[in-house]
C-alpha cells in the first residue's frame, strides 16, 4: 500500500491547558476543521478510527457530524502508543476497501475520565501491569521512565545535559509556534537544571504537558487526495509493534529492557519504505518524557545504540540540525494529546507549512510512544 | 481517594507468589515441561506452551539493576513518604527475571529510610520479607551484609 493512501486534511481545536467545553464538543470541531481542511464533506466519511482510550463514541461523533453510512470502525490499544496504528489502520482500511474516506481523532480533557491518573486505582491493585510495582510505589508513567533512564545513562553515559537538549529543543521549537501551550515562555538550560524532581533522574522538563484539546486527521486514497484541496501527505509506510514476551508499560522482564517496542516496529517501517532513515527530512518522536526521544532515535536507527545523547548535541535535533525533532514543540511543549499533535505537525511539514518549515521536507516521520506496543507513519511529500 | 500503601490483588496466578512470601520464600515459576522460568506467573509457557509449572526457589540474592527516586505528587501515603527509593533487582538464576521493589534498611523499614544518593546500580542486594500488611508480604530488599 505505499503511497496509495493519503492524510487528505487535517484539524485541531486551540490547545490549553484548561478548556470548558466538552470532550465530544472538542472532537466534533477538531473533525469539522479537518473536513474542511480537506474539502469533503461529513456525509462522505465511511470509516472511524480512535484510540481505545478515546471517551467519545463513534455513534457520538457520527450522529452529531451527520457521517454517512460508516463501513469501517475500530480502535487501537495501548494509549500513547496508539496514534500512529490509528491513522495506519485508517489508511490499510481505505486500501482494502473497506471504506472509502475514514477520520482518526483524540480528544482528550485532564479532567476527562480516562486522564485522571488515579481514577482506576484501588486498594488492592489488579493486572500484571500494576501487581507488580504499584505496590512499592511505582505509581506513574514516570515513574517507569526514570527507571529506564537511569540503565541507559549507566549503560551508555547518557547526562541531564542530553536530556536538557531534548527539552530545549521541543521549547525552541514551540517558541515560533503561535498554536504551542509554550509558545510565550523560552527556557533557558539554567532553567531545566533548577527545575523540581519529579522522579530523579527526571525532572519537571522531562515531562510533558498536560493539555485539553483534540485534533484529527482525513485519510483518503492519494488518488482522491490529489483532487482536494491540500497537498496530499502520502502514507509511505507505516508499521505497528508489540514485540514478542512484551510487558506493558515497561518490560522489565526481558533480557535488554532498554530495547523498546521501537525497534520492531522500526524493521518493519523500514522494511516497507523505499528510504532508509539518513533519507529522513523531519522527524516527530512520541515525547512524554524526554528519554523516549532518545530511545526512539536509535530504535529508528538514526544513531547507533547509546548514541542518541551526542547526536543531540551541538543543535541536533533542532531545526536545521542533523536531525530535526518535534519541530512544533511536541508533548513537551506544544501540547500533549497522547502523540496525536505530532501527526499533524508530520503532516504540515511535507505540506510545507509548519511553523519551523524544513526546507523541501520530503519524507516526514512520526513515531507513537515507546515503552508501550506502539506504531509509526512515513509520510511522503507528493512532488 | 486511596488513603493507606497500594497492595497487590490476588488472582490464581498471583496468589501462589504472595503465598510463598508469606511463608518467608521468594520463587519464581518455572514450566514443568522445559523448564523455563516467567514473571510474571501465567498460565502458559511461552518457550512450549505446557500449562503445567513448579515453583523454583531462589536464593534471594541479586543486585540493583536500575533505581530511581519518585517525588511527589503521588497518592497521599506514598507522598508522605517521598522521596523515597525504587529499585528493579536482577537475579542471578535468571537474568531475564527481575524484581520491582525497594531497598531497605532493615525487613520492616520505610521505603524513604535508605540515603537515596548512596544507592549504585550493581550493588548486591538481599530479599527481606516484612510484616504482613492485610495478610500480604510484599518482599523488600536489603543490601548484602547489612544487618538488621
Amino acid at each position: 500500500m505505499r503511497d496509495q493512501t493519503a492524510i487528505a486534511g487535517i484539524g485541531t481545536t486551540e490547545f490549553a491547558k484548561q478548556i470548558d467545553r466538552s470532550e465530544r464538543r472538542l472532537a466534533l470541531e477538531a473533525i469539522q476543521a479537518a473536513l474542511l481542511d480537506a474539502g469533503i464533506e461529513p456525509s462522505e466519511v465511511d470509516g472511524l478510527s480512535c484510540y481505545s482510550m478515546e471517551s467519545t463514541e463513534e455513534i457520538d461523533i457520527a450522529r452529531n457530524l451527520g457521517l454517512g453510512d460508516l463501513t469501517w470502525f475500530s480502535k487501537v490499544a495501548y494509549g500513547g502508543g496508539a496514534g500512529c496504528g490509528v491513522v495506519g489502520q485508517a489508511a490499510l482500511a481505505v486500501a482494502s476497501g473497506q471504506c472509502s474516506v475514514a477520520i482518526a481523532w483524540r480528544s482528550r480533557k485532564r479532567g476527562g475520565r480516562g486522564s485522571r491518573p488515579w481514577a482506576g486505582v484501588s486498594q488492592r491493585v489488579q493486572g500484571d501491569q500494576q501487581r507488580w510495582t504499584r505496590p512499592y510505589g511505582m505509581l506513574r508513567p514516570v515513574d517507569e521512565i526514570a527507571m529506564l533512564t537511569t540503565r541507559y545513562q549507566h549503560e551508555f553515559g547518557a547526562t541531564r545535559d542530553h536530556l536538557a537538549n531534548v527539552a530545549l529543543a521541543a521549547r525552541r521549537h514551540a517558541n515560533a509556534n503561535p498554536e504551542a501551550l509554550m509558545f510565550d515562555r523560552p527556557m533557558t538550560r539554567e532553567d531545566y537544571m533548577a527545575a523540581r524532581w519529579v522522579s530523579e533522574p527526571l525532572c519537571l522538563f522531562d515531562n510533558c504537558l498536560e493539555t485539553d484539546g483534540a485534533c484529527a486527521v482525513v485519510i483518503t486514497s492519494a488518488e482522491r487526495a490529489r483532487d482536494l484541496r491540500q497537498p496530499a501527505a502520502l502514507i509511505h509506510s507505516w508499521a505497528q509493534s508489540l514485540p514478542q514476551q512484551h510487558q506493558t508499560m515497561t518490560n522489565f522482564f526481558c533480557q535488554d529492557p532498554l530495547r523498546g517496542p521501537s525497534w520492531a516496529c522500526a524493521e518493519k517501517l523500514w522494511s516497507l519504505a523505499e528510504v532508509k532513515p539518513d533519507e529522513v527530512d523531519v522527524a516527530q518522536l512520541y515525547d512524554a518524557f524526554s528519554p523516549l526521544v532518545l530511545l526512539s532515535l536509535e530504535g529508528y536507527g538514526f544513531c547507533e545504540r547509546g548514541e542518541a545523547g551526542p547526536f543531540t548535541e551541538d543543535g541536533g535535533i533542532e531545526l536545521g540540525g542533523r536531525l530535526p525533532v518535534n519541530t512544533s514543540g511536541g508533548g513537551m511543549s506544544e501540547a500533549y494529546l497522547h502523540g496525536f499533535n505530532l501527526i499533524i505537525e508530520a503532516v504540515r511539514q511535507v505540506r510545507g507549512t509548519s511553523t519551523n518549515q524544513v526546507p523541501e521536507a520530503e519524507f516526514s516521520l512520526v513515531t507513537s510512544g515507546d515503552g508501550v506496543p506502539t506504531g509509526a507513519l512515513l509520510l511522503r511529500s507528493d512532488r | 481517594m486511596i488513603e493507606g500503601l497500594l497492595l497487590p490483588g490476588m488472582d490464581e496466578d498471583s496468589e501462589p507468589f504472595f503465598g510463598f512470601t508469606a511463608a518467608h520464600e521468594l520463587r519464581v515459576q518455572c514450566c514443568s515441561n522445559c523448564d523455563s522460568a516467567r514473571m510474571p506467573p501465567r498460565p502458559m509457557c511461552p518457550n512450549c506452551q505446557s500449562l503445567e509449572s513448579v515453583w523454583e526457589l531462589l536464593s534471594g540474592s541479586g543486585t540493583i539493576w536500575s533505581y530511581c527516586v519518585p517525588h511527589g505528587p503521588l497518592l497521599p501515603a506514598y507522598s508522605a513518604l517521598a522521596p523515597f527509593n525504587l529499585i528493579i533487582v536482577e537475579i542471578p538464576e535468571h537474568p531475564a527475571i527481575r524484581f520491582c521493589g525497594n531497598l531497605v534498611a532493615s525487613p520492616n523499614g520505610a521505603i524513604n529510610e535508605i540515603d537515596h544518593a548512596g544507592i549504585r546500580i550493581g550493588e548486591p542486594v538481599q530479599v527481606v520479607f516484612p510484616e504482613p500488611v492485610d495478610g500480604v508480604v510484599l518482599p523488600r530488599w536489603q543490601r548484602q551484609g547489612a544487618t538488621n
